[in-house]
């Protein structure tokens, strides 16, 4: 059982959030740096998200006349959620104090709230850009979001828990086990992943292109320090989403007790399979092109389906009458 | 840790393959149903039926029931090549290889197909407290192919995909029967298989009648027939 008042314990997971911060920036760079390689380009280095980060917090911030406080506070509030979801997600070590105060469906609600305050930071200067950024990332969320819950929910019937912690735990200790509901939500997270994260196929971060731009044109207007702290929460996004794919689905090497063995194997594994994530991220987005925006419903509502047959397969096939 | 899931993860890898492919079989019938392109649409068809293929065998080497190998050999012939072939050469013929025949609300229509989903496991529940196979779960999992492929006959205007969901639907009988009996007897499943074949044949003829008297294969305009004195 976890002790809640062992400082020891608190301080692990300190040091694996600050690893997650740490962490993001250079996912984002190793990612951008397979691409321009499989596209034929001169990468930047994988530093490079560490610079602009760096660079951004050293400029002036400009603010338009009529933004108000709330424009100014988003940033912290989104980057915040983000910090705290990924104090959330189980990186090299499962059973922490944490996990037994905030289960996947807290993780979902902190998604959601940083998505609220961004989406209110986008309309709040009133420009047509921000408006539209805003819509467009409420349409997607709103279909993205029941799938990642029913993800949730499937996931936790087949180990009867919703905590992220057990849910690993569980996975971790059966023996190889070929589980339908597992294969599809797995598919179902990695769409929502891909639409959450604003990926390829349902939008590009890397273009400021007025008919496509969905999570650009809602930071359009940040700068400074507040856009430095936009771009972390994204690459920490991005980051949790793999993590937790990674962690759920494959979760072997994760340490479960706090030796300095098995947090050395969990540091080992997490270097194998990250990047091996990260690469196929790259070579998907590199094999597939964006598609319209209005065939994004019909993804999400694919990757709804998805989950929902995960759901009953379990209900159908998996569990004993 | 819970008893009653510690069923499914001891059987044999086998028998989870079987259900995970049965699983995999339900998410081709819903990808048929979104799919709106035509070729698209055949080449799921085959997907489907070799799926069912799989499942075939391997219910077939785990049950000892060697005869099933017939039915998969030909399932695997006549569902996986000539039907797809035949429908593909047709519809080349034709010049609608390449056509959409869109969906008019996919959302719903996909959610419509969940709801069945759950309403055919509802009413299977019965009969599989009564199947002693391995694939009795996957009773369930036939009715829905069934079910969603008359929701494809009925959301579909074209009259090519029409007649893929006309197929598919015989797909989740053939399913149903290898799930609830193991499998129908061999001269029953030559009688279908041949009347499946038979089907394909004349479906193709009507392609083009219908074409040549309403200059479309959109089935809709059927609705605006009217007697004309010429």
């Amino acid at each position: 059982m976890v002790d809640f008042l062992n400082p020891a314990d608190w301080l692990f997971v300190w040091l694996q959030t600050a690893l997650f911060v740490l962490l993001a920036p250079l996912f984002t760079g190793w990612i951008k740096w397979l691409k321009c390689h499989l596209q034929n380009r001169r990468p930047p280095s994988l530093l490079q998200p560490y610079r602009d980060l760096l660079r951004l917090t050293s400029k002036t911030v400009l603010l338009a006349d009529n933004a108000s406080p709330l424009f100014r506070g988003a940033p912290y509030i989104v980057c915040g959620c983000m910090v705290l979801a990924a104090s959330v997600v189980p990186l090299l070590i499962l059973n922490q104090p944490i996990n037994a105060m905030a289960d996947a469906i807290v993780l979902v609600g902190l998604f959601a709230l940083a998505r609220f305050f961004m989406a209110l930071a986008g309309m709040d200067v009133g420009t047509t850009f921000g408006g539209m950024g805003s819509s467009r990332e409420m349409t997607i969320s709103a279909l993205a979001e029941p799938a990642m819950l029913m993800v949730v929910f499937t996931l936790s019937m087949v180990a009867s828990s919703t905590n992220l912690s057990t849910l690993i735990e569980y996975n971790l200790n059966q023996e190889l086990v070929l589980r339908p509901s597992m294969l599809f939500a797995l598919i179902a997270l990695v769409m929502v992943g891909i639409a959450e994260n604003a990926r390829i196929p349902i939008d590009n971060p890397a273009t400021h292109l007025e008919l496509t731009m969905i999570h650009e044109a809602m930071i359009l207007e940040y700068s400074g320090r507040h856009l430095a702290l936009m771009e972390l929460a994204a690459q920490l996004k991005l980051v949790i989403y793999s993590v937790l794919i990674m962690d759920l689905f494959f979760p072997w090497g994760i340490a479960t007790e706090a030796s300095f063995a098995s947090l050395g194997i969990a540091l080992v594994a997490l270097a194998i399979k990250l990047p091996i994530l990260g690469a196929l991220l790259a070579v998907g987005e590199t094999a597939v092109a964006k598609m319209r925006l209005f065939r994004v419903p019909t993804f999400l509502a694919m990757s709804f389906s998805l989950a929902m047959i995960g759901m009953l397969s379990f209900i159908i096939l998996e569990s004993a009458k | 840790m819970n008893g009653y899931l510690d069923t499914y993860s001891h059987l044999t890898l086998t028998e989870q393959s079987i259900l995970t492919l049965a699983a995999m079989v339900l998410v081709s019938s819903f990808a048929l149903l979104a799919q709106s392109r035509v070729v698209a649409t055949i080449r799921l068809f085959a997907l489907q039926g070799f799926l069912i293929v799989v499942v075939t065998t391997l219910v077939a080497l785990d049950t000892h029931e060697y005869h099933l190998l017939y039915s998969a050999a030909m399932t695997l012939l006549l569902k996986v090549w000539f039907i797809p072939w035949l429908l593909t050469r047709q519809a080349r013929k034709l010049g609608i290889l390449r056509d959409l025949d869109s969906v008019l609300h996919p959302g719903v229509v996909l959610i419509a197909a969940g709801a069945l989903v759950i309403f055919c496991y509802s009413v299977a529940l019965p009969i599989q407290r009564f199947a002693e196979s391995i694939s009795r779960d996957a009773i369930a999992i036939s009715l829905a192919v069934v079910m969603l492929a008359m929701l494809m006959l009925v959301t579909r205007r074209k009259a090519v995909t029409q007649v893929v969901g006309f197929m598919s639907l015989e797909n989740g009988l053939f399913f149903g029967a290898l799930t609830a009996t193991q499998g129908m007897p061999m001269v029953v499943e030559l009688g279908v298989a041949f009347d499946v074949l038979i089907a394909a044949v004349v479906f193709g003829i009507f392609f083009f009648h219908i074409r040549d008297s309403i200059e479309s294969l959109d089935v809709d305009m059927l609705n605006q027939l009217t007697e004309v004195d010429e």
